[in-house]
């Protein structure tokens, strides 16, 4: 990180690579968003495998961009450890929340 | 980080702050954890729904985002071009980039840079502003949906209106719902023309009842989509749409706010008076928090 030493240069940088990433993976992102119908006839895959694949390509990138956005925008890389695991640690009940309830859903609709 | 402000005064009677961080970002820390989970409890619901109505035998398939948000300023007014996802890929670049306007300011705080302050915090107002105006053109593009939803009407359930329909053609009804989810009466497409009469009216919904399901006739009886009725799907997906998008709107709204707030106390000298910039910081990890929130928001209710 920079210091009041180089004026901030180094903290300047590193946003304007942030930026960039958040950019890159949002724009590959929609390159895959507009070319994975096109992929599944290229390649003879089932479009369901593809839809899959694709979908769970962008929960993937969507959680590389969170990360980006909590530890370089907002910073929580260089707070200290134990706010991290305080910010962090609640989450846990939330993958906790997203798997109970994906399997609740299915099985109200199998139900029905 | 070297850089992170700790405010003396938050110190009580000599007792440090558990965590470096000073009282006021820790607690918006806090608010923002507990802001996530609403977040997260709002999009896991949209997940159980959506995976409920996939198992559900015999359900009406889920919205397919690329056929519901097609609507692109200029490209659609002017030139009728239906660009899906288009318009909502350049509402999350202005969200991102008013997120780095937003991050630059909170480094030109930490040299006391008033004028570079002002000027990104400027910035990042204007990115907020125009976020929100592209969410209220969208909004009404999803309220008011396609005019062509309606049924194929044969001529003889015509007859009984007048000789003008009953001309051996078939016309397309655009149906028109009442508050309460009634069918009021329906319009012929070609000249516009409200035609409420009980008879014709019952035979059209003996009719869509005959060609679709219950809820598919709910579906095509409105144009669009509000929290009782939606032309592009289940009914579930509708009202998550305006909970979820309309919550994160409203965050977008208060960040505007602060943040006007925030340039005009920087204009006045506020925080050089106060000796440090700290408030930039705290309103900017609300700021980014925002911007976390629609890039959950834009894949789930967009991309998946």
């Amino acid at each position: 990180m920079g210091t009041a030493s180089d004026g901030g240069a180094a903290d300047r940088k590193e946003i304007i690579k942030t930026a960039w990433i958040l950019a890159g993976l949002t724009a590959f992102e929609f390159f895959v968003a507009f070319t994975w119908r096109g992929f599944a006839e290229m390649t003879g895959i089932s479009v369901d495998t593809v839809e899959t694949m694709k979908n769970l390509l962008f929960i993937i990138l969507t959680i590389f961009k969170a990360f980006y956005i909590v530890a370089y925008f907002m910073h929580l890389k260089h707070e200290l450890r134990r706010l991290i695991l305080t910010v962090g640690i609640p989450f846990l009940f939330i993958i906790w929340l997203i798997i109970g309830l994906i399997i609740e859903g299915s099985y109200w609709g199998s139900l029905s | 980080m070297a850089n992170v402000f700790v405010d003396e005064r938050a110190l009580v009677e000599g007792e440090r702050p558990m965590f470096q961080a000073s009282w006021g970002k820790l607690m918006m820390w806090f608010f923002l954890v507990s802001d996530a989970f609403t977040f997260s409890a709002f999009l896991i619901t949209y997940g159980a729904l959506r995976v409920r109505s996939v198992a559900e035998p015999g359900a009406q398939a889920w919205a397919d985002p690329e056929k519901v948000f097609t609507h692109t300023p200029g490209l659609y007014e002017i030139f009728h071009i239906e660009a899906p996802l288009v318009f909502v890929g350049i509402m999350t670049f202005i969200l991102i980039l008013s997120s780095v306007t937003m991050v630059l300011a909170v480094e030109a705080g930490h040299r006391r840079a008033k004028e570079e302050v002002a000027k990104w915090t400027f910035y990042t107002i204007l990115g907020g502003a125009a976020f929100l105006s592209c969410q209220a053109y969208e909004w009404y593009h999803f309220i008011h949906g396609f005019e062509d939803q309606g049924v194929v009407i044969p001529a003889e359930v015509l007859e009984p209106l007048s000789t003008k329909y009953a001309d051996g053609g078939e016309y397309t009804a655009l149906f028109v719902n009442g508050n309460d989810g009634e069918l009021l009466g329906f319009r012929i497409k070609e000249d516009g023309r409200l035609i409420q009469r009980t008879e014709i009216v019952n035979q059209i919904k003996t009719l869509a009842d005959q060609k679709n399901t219950h809820s598919e006739y709910l579906h095509r009886t409105t144009g669009g989509a509000n929290l009782k009725a939606n032309e592009y799907g289940p009914q579930a997906f509708a009202d998550l749409f305006f909970f979820v998008t309309g919550f994160h709107g409203t965050h977008v709204l208060s960040g505007v706010v602060l943040l006007i707030i925030l340039y005009l106390n920087v204009r006045k000298g506020t925080y050089e008076k106060r000796g440090h910039y700290e408030m930039v910081e705290k309103i900017g990890l609300y700021w980014h928090f925002v911007d976390l929130v629609w890039v959950f928001v834009f894949t789930f209710f967009y991309l998946v």
